[in-house]
């Protein structure tokens, strides 16, 4: 069991347990940041010379990114399965689900890898254009986020996961509720920079 | 350790009918995508595509965030927060209209 209170169990003034509280809290503020760099966006969209967005945008590989969106949705779903799994404490099943996830994340790593180093080797660059300044700009960010995200998947999926689980599976369970809801959050990101940025 | 690790029929039965839930929000995702993508190659105005392109990602949105993410059945704290960032969030988006405003007759 934790020493730290609050964190299973609910604090009686918020009706939550801590855990949940301060991710919301941090995704809040999360929000705020890609919410500043969207703004950022539609200000130079609206400046930029006419046809100059929608010329630089269309450099931009649209199968590669509808495949990088399938493959967030569908971590997003094997990371719910394994929160599900180990509330029904079959941690064989969670074990399974996690490294599905953490298998997804990696190859939208790689695929925007493959992006980036193509557009490099075609000379473009984020000085190359204002679209491609803001289009780097927060994809890079949502990169870092994903990179973030893995090594906390990473580390749960390791025999840390294995010992905490033998130790409480419900605690177990609540970081992986916390750790999905980031990761989620992450997708949601996604979700929108996807239309924006590609194709818009 | 045999008490933490037991699961009632109940329990067992209600974590499987919110599985069947995400099965069916993940298959909406993914179709929504594809008619995100779709949507793209209609012959519309920058304005009318930016607005449909925005609505299907905020359905995506709305989804991730209510099943996934469970908003639906969470607390009023966490609701509030939600609120008041959303409120922040809008008038971050706002910011570059008044300037379109100020300077230009682009809307």
């Amino acid at each position: 069991m934790s020493s730290i209170p609050y964190i299973l169990e609910e604090r009686p003034d918020t009706g939550l347990n801590n855990s949940r509280l301060g991710i919301w809290i941090f995704i809040a503020s999360e929000i705020m940041l890609f919410g500043g760099l969207f703004s950022a966006y539609v200000f130079l969209r609206f400046a930029a010379p006419e046809g100059d967005f929608d010329y630089w945008g269309s450099k931009l590989n649209v199968p590669m990114a509808t495949f990088n969106t399938l493959m967030l949705i569908t971590s997003s779903v094997t990371m719910i399965m394994s929160w599900a799994s180990l509330r029904m404490k079959q941690f064989d099943k969670y074990k399974m689900y996690l490294g599905l996830t953490i298998l997804c994340g990696l190859g939208f790593l790689v695929v925007k890898y493959i992006e980036y180093t193509s557009k490099f080797h075609h000379g473009i660059f984020p000085s190359s254009s204002t679209f491609m300044g803001i289009y780097f700009t927060l994809t890079g960010l949502h990169v870092l986020h994903i990179l973030g995200g893995l090594l906390v998947l990473i580390y749960f999926w390791s025999p840390v996961g294995k010992r905490m689980y033998d130790e409480d599976p419900n605690l177990l369970a609540n970081r992986i509720e916390v750790t999905g809801l980031y990761w989620h959050f992450v997708d949601l990101v996604w979700i929108f920079l996807f239309p924006i940025l590609y194709l818009l | 350790m045999s008490n933490k690790t037991d699961i009632t029929v109940e329990e067992h039965l209600e974590i499987q009918h919110h599985v069947k839930t995400y099965i069916n929000v993940f298959v909406a995702l993914i179709v929504l995508t594809f008619i995100t993508v779709a949507v793209s190659y209609l012959e519309v105005s920058f304005i009318e595509a930016f607005f449909l392109a925005v609505m299907i990602a905020s359905v995506k949105g709305s989804l991730v965030l209510g099943f996934f993410m469970h908003l639906i059945t969470e607390k009023q704290a966490i609701i509030w927060i939600l609120v008041s960032t959303l409120i922040a969030f809008m008038i971050l988006m706002f910011l570059p209209l008044v300037s379109m405003i100020d300077h230009t007759n682009t809307w």
